[in-house]
C-alpha cells in the first residue's frame, strides 16, 4: 500500500461515516442521539469550561498511577514466578482465577475497602492491570530457550546477572507487548472506576453529563475523547517497541 | 591427561526411567581434538553436558586437571548450535557477553581481536537475525574463545549449516584451534566430519550409549579427503557401526 493510501482511505472512510451519522440523526429527527456537529460543539463547550484538559489530565493521573503500581508489583512477581516452578505451582491457579474477574465486579470491594475519594478507582484500575502482566510475564520467562541461561552460567554469572542480562532482554520484546496492552486495559476501566467515588475525569464528565441534564452530546465528547488518548497513548508505547535492542524480537518472527 | 572421565554412567530418572550411558571411561589430553561420533539420541550429547558439568552423572566421576568437575567453568565454554547467541545483542556485544569485568578499552580491544579471528569483520553492530547461520556460528565460537577457556566443548554446531558452509567452518574451526591451542571435545553424527576434524574419533553405540571404539586419526594436517588412509579409517568406522558405504 503506498503511503498517502494509508492516510487517504481511513481518511474518507471516516468521513463517509460522519457523513451518514449525520444524515441519520436529521432524517430520524431524534432529539436523544446527538449528531457528529453537535459532539463536535461538546467538545468546544468543554474546553472552553476549562474541564477538558483538567479531566484529562485527573484521569491520566489516575492510569498513571494505578498502572505504574500493577508494573510494579506484576513485573517482579511475573519474572518470579517465570523462574522459580514452585512459585509458579503455588501461584498460578490463583492468578487464573482471579484475572477473568472483570474489575467492574471489584467497585463494591474497592469501595468498602477505600471509600470514597482517589484511592478506589486507582486501585481498580491497578488491578486490572496486575493480573494480565503477572500471568504473561510469567509465561514469557519459561519461553527462554534454557540454553540461554546454560550459556550465561557458563561465563560464570550468577543469579542476579541472569536475570539482568539474560532473561530481562530476553522477554522484554514481549514484556513491552504486554505491557502495551496491560496500559490499553487500565485506559478502559478508567472509565469504569471514574464513575464512582470521584467527581472529576472522563468517566465521570460521561457519567455526570447523562444524569446531570441528558446532555447525550456531551457523553459521546467524552466517549470520543477515551477514545482518541487511548489510541494516542497505544501510539508512543509502540514507539518504545522500536528501539533496536528490542527490535529483534519483532523481526526475527 | 587434561580430562579423565571415569565410570561416567547416566540414567535419566523418570517415569519412566531412561538409560542413557553405560559406563564410560574417557581420557583426554591438554590441546587433544577428540570427536564423540554416534548416532543421534544415542546420548554422547548427554555425555559431554555431564563432562562440561551441566548435568551430573548417575555414577562416576570426571576430573579436569586433576580438579574434580563440580559444574560450569569459564576456563570450559560450551558451545551450542548457533541458536546459542543472544538475539537482542550485536556481533560485538555477543563476543563481548563474557568480558563484563574488563573495562571499556581492553574490552573493545578483545572484541576486535576476535572479530578478525572470526572473519566478521564489518558486522560488529549487525543482529543476528541479520547475520546467516555460518556466521551466527562464528560470533557463538568467538564468544566461546573471547574468555580464552583452555577448553571448548562443541555439540553438533555445523549440524544446522548447508555443506558447502559446513566444509568452510571445519577448516575454520581447524585454524582456529591451531592457532589457540585448545583442547577440543567435538560432538557429531557424521563419520566424515569426526574424521576431517579429530585426532581421535569415539564411535559410540546406540543408546543406552558405550564406547565401541576409539580411532587414532592418523593423517597429517592439513588432511587430503581423498587419500587412501581417510577412506580406509572412514570405511573402517562406518563398518564399525553397522552402516553399509554403499547407497
Amino acid at each position: 500500500m503506498r503511503s498517502n493510501e494509508r492516510w487517504l482511505f481511513p481518511l474518507l472512510f471516516g468521513i463517509a461515516l460522519l457523513l451518514v451519522w449525520q444524515l441519520a440523526v436529521v432524517g430520524t429527527g431524534t432529539k436523544v442521539v446527538p449528531g457528529p456537529l453537535q459532539v463536535g460543539k461538546g467538545i468546544g463547550e468543554l474546553w472552553n469550561r476549562g474541564v477538558l484538559v483538567r479531566y484529562t489530565l485527573d484521569s491520566l493521573r489516575r492510569v498513571a498511577i494505578g498502572y505504574a503500581i500493577a508494573v510494579a508489583i506484576g513485573v517482579p512477581l511475573g519474572l518470579w514466578m517465570g523462574l522459580s516452578p514452585t512459585v509458579f505451582a503455588a501461584a498460578n491457579p490463583l492468578v487464573q482465577i482471579i484475572r477473568p474477574i472483570s474489575p467492574i465486579a471489584w467497585i463494591p470491594i474497592a469501595i468498602v475497602m477505600w471509600g470514597i475519594g482517589e484511592s478506589a478507582p486507582i486501585f481498580l484500575i491497578a488491578l486490572a492491570g496486575l493480573f494480565p502482566i503477572v500471568s504473561s510475564v510469567a509465561a514469557q520467562v519459561r519461553t527462554v530457550p534454557p540454553m540461554f541461561v546454560s550459556a550465561a552460567r557458563n561465563f560464570g554469572l550468577g543469579e542476579a546477572a541472569i536475570i539482568r542480562r539474560v532473561l530481562f532482554p530476553a522477554v522484554l520484546p514481549q514484556l513491552l507487548a504486554s505491557l502495551r496492552l496491560a496500559l490499553g486495559v487500565c485506559w478502559i476501566v478508567v472509565v469504569a472506576a471514574e464513575m464512582i467515588a470521584v467527581d472529576s475525569g472522563l468517566g465521570y464528565l460521561i457519567i455526570d453529563s447523562r444524569n446531570a441534564g441528558k446532555r447525550y452530546d456531551l457523553v459521546v465528547a467524552g466517549m470520543v475523547l477515551v477514545g482518541a488518548i487511548g489510541l494516542l497513548l497505544d501510539v508512543l508505547f509502540r514507539l518504545l517497541e522500536r528501539m533496536p535492542s528490542v527490535r529483534w524480537g519483532f523481526l526475527t518472527r | 591427561m587434561k580430562l579423565e572421565a571415569r565410570n561416567i554412567e547416566m540414567t535419566f530418572r523418570g517415569p519412566p526411567a531412561v538409560r542413557v550411558l553405560e559406563p564410560v571411561d574417557l581420557d583426554v589430553a591438554d590441546g587433544e581434538f577428540v570427536c564423540l561420533l554416534g548416532p543421534s539420541g544415542c546420548g554422547k550429547s548427554t555425555l559431554m553436558q555431564i563432562i562440561a558439568g551441566f548435568l551430573t552423572p548417575t555414577a562416576g566421576k570426571v576430573t579436569i586437571d586433576g580438579k574434580p568437575v563440580s559444574g560450569p567453568d569459564r576456563k570450559r565454554i560450551f558451545v551450542f548450535q548457533e541458536r546459542g547467541v543472544f538475539p537482542w545483542l550485536t556481533v560485538a556485544d555477543n563476543i563481548g557477553f563474557g568480558l563484563a569485568d574488563l573495562d571499556a578499552g581492553a574490552r573493545a580491544k578483545k572484541i576486535t581481536e576476535l572479530v578478525q579471528l572470526v572473519g566478521l569483520g564489518g558486522f560488529e553492530k549487525a543482529y543476528p537475525h541479520e547475520l546467516s547461520g555460518g556466521m551466527k556460528q562464528r560470533v557463538e565460537v568467538a564468544r566461546a574463545l573471547a574468555v580464552d577457556p583452555d577448553m571448548l566443548f562443541l555439540d553438533e554446531p555445523f549440524g544446522a549449516l548447508d555443506s558447502m558452509t559446513r566444509l568452510t567452518m571445519r577448516s575454520e574451526l581447524l585454524r582456529i584451534w591451531q592457532a589457540a591451542k585448545k583442547t577440543i571435545l567435538f560432538v557429531t553424527h557424521d563419520v566424515d566430519e569426526s574424521v576431517q576434524l579429530a585426532d581421535r574419533v569415539v564411535v559410540m553405540s546406540a543408546r543406552p550409549a558405550k564406547i565401541r571404539k576409539i580411532v587414532d586419526i592418523d593423517i597429517p594436517r592439513p588432511r587430503d579427503i581423498s587419500s587412501k588412509r581417510y577412506l580406509e579409517l572412514r570405511d573402517g568406522i562406518l563398518a564399525e557401526i553397522g552402516l553399509a558405504h554403499a547407497i
